[in-house]
């Protein structure tokens, strides 16, 4: 049978406000396909956002959501987390949202290291605002704020959250379809903050100012820029240029933030009693 | 066995051809703006059309 997604998503809420062959679609559904197989109560489970086109998924998801200010949702979902720790909390975000207006509480919602689950959709650009040049925009790409090509070195999403130390780092992209529920449920499955970083394509703001014809340009390009984790480390350096490794990056076991302050709670009641 | 029965909602449909050019048995085809059935016949059920379609828009209906 055709996978029901509807089950899923708000009535009456599609079609959705993602431009022709944006692959935030194809995320959501990755997202829903993973909730389904961790078997996530609707009314027991929180997506949080922020802003941008991105942020937007939560709106179309049929069980408790949080849109908030742009850059918070980390900041937010944590406030969820410390009031109802029995819930599972996804937070869904862009990359401009995520990692450069959000930037102060990614890295600190990774540090503390509660059981969330942040899907990043990296599209390299800011969608929603008209194209401007974001921290994951590629050195030498061409955004509609640097025209004559953009002279910032990247941020590697992936290797910020294990550095300020999210417990469960994995990356995909838009083209691995299948690969995305399995990440985005093994990141749920984690005790721990986990991040999913989701390479995605923007025709509307990136491929039309760096010379892809069509969106299956980009999804193409997504497949050939792609090197599995496992694959990668028996290649030589030199074939390594210019691609991304895909695949569970980092994974270790940390002690939850959660179930540490609730033993603070324990110990400070037994200093008082 | 029964060929399954491959579907385009028109109201989600926003022509991306995403589903156009990544079917390998070429069942899609572009209608002006939207996607089209035109080959039920030659589906192999691979359910590539319905994992990447970003719009919700093509279904694959098997028994």
């Amino acid at each position: 049978m055709a996978y029901d997604y509807e089950k899923s998503i708000r009535p009456g809420k599609l079609p959705h406000i993602w431009c022709p062959g944006c692959g935030h679609g194809i995320v959501m559904k990755g997202l829903i396909r993973a909730m389904d197989t961790c078997g996530l109560d609707k009314n027991n489970t929180a997506i949080v956002s922020g802003i941008g086109c991105a942020s937007r998924l939560p709106g179309y998801m049929d069980c408790c959501t949080l849109h908030t200010a742009h850059g918070r949702a980390a900041a937010f979902a944590a406030g969820v987390k410390m009031a109802k720790p029995e819930m599972n909390v996804l937070i869904v975000g862009g990359d401009g949202d995520g990692v450069a207006i959000g930037g102060n509480h990614f890295i600190h919602a990774c540090r503390r290291n509660m059981d969330m689950t942040y899907v990043v959709l990296n599209n390299n650009i800011y969608g929603m605002t008209g194209g401007q040049f974001s921290p994951t925009t590629p050195t030498g790409a061409n955004a509609s704020t640097t025209p004559y090509g953009n002279p910032d070195p990247t941020f590697d999403i992936s290797k910020l959250a294990i550095g300020a130390g999210a417990t469960f780092v994995a990356r995909t992209t838009a083209f691995h379809a299948t690969q995305i529920d399995k990440l985005i449920a093994e990141g749920i499955k984690h005790k721990g903050m986990s991040v999913i970083e989701v390479l995605d394509d923007c025709p509307t703001c990136f491929g039309r100012r760096n010379k892809f014809r069509s969106v299956v340009d980009m999804m193409k390009r997504l497949k050939e820029v792609a090197v599995p984790v496992q694959a990668a480390a028996k290649m030589p350096a030199e074939k390594l240029e210019g691609k991304i490794l895909t695949g569970v990056l980092f994974k270790e076991e940390r002690p939850e933030y959660c179930a540490e302050y609730a033993k603070i709670i324990e110990k400070a009641k037994g200093a008082n009693a | 066995m029964s060929s399954p029965r491959v579907e385009v909602i028109d109201r989600l449909c926003k022509g991306c051809s995403i589903c156009v050019e990544f079917c390998p048995t070429r069942v899609f085809e572009m209608d002006g703006f939207i996607a089209k059935v035109v080959k039920e016949d030659a589906c192999i059920k691979c359910m590539q059309c319905e994992l990447r379609c970003p719009d919700f828009a093509v279904k694959v209906h098997t028994e």
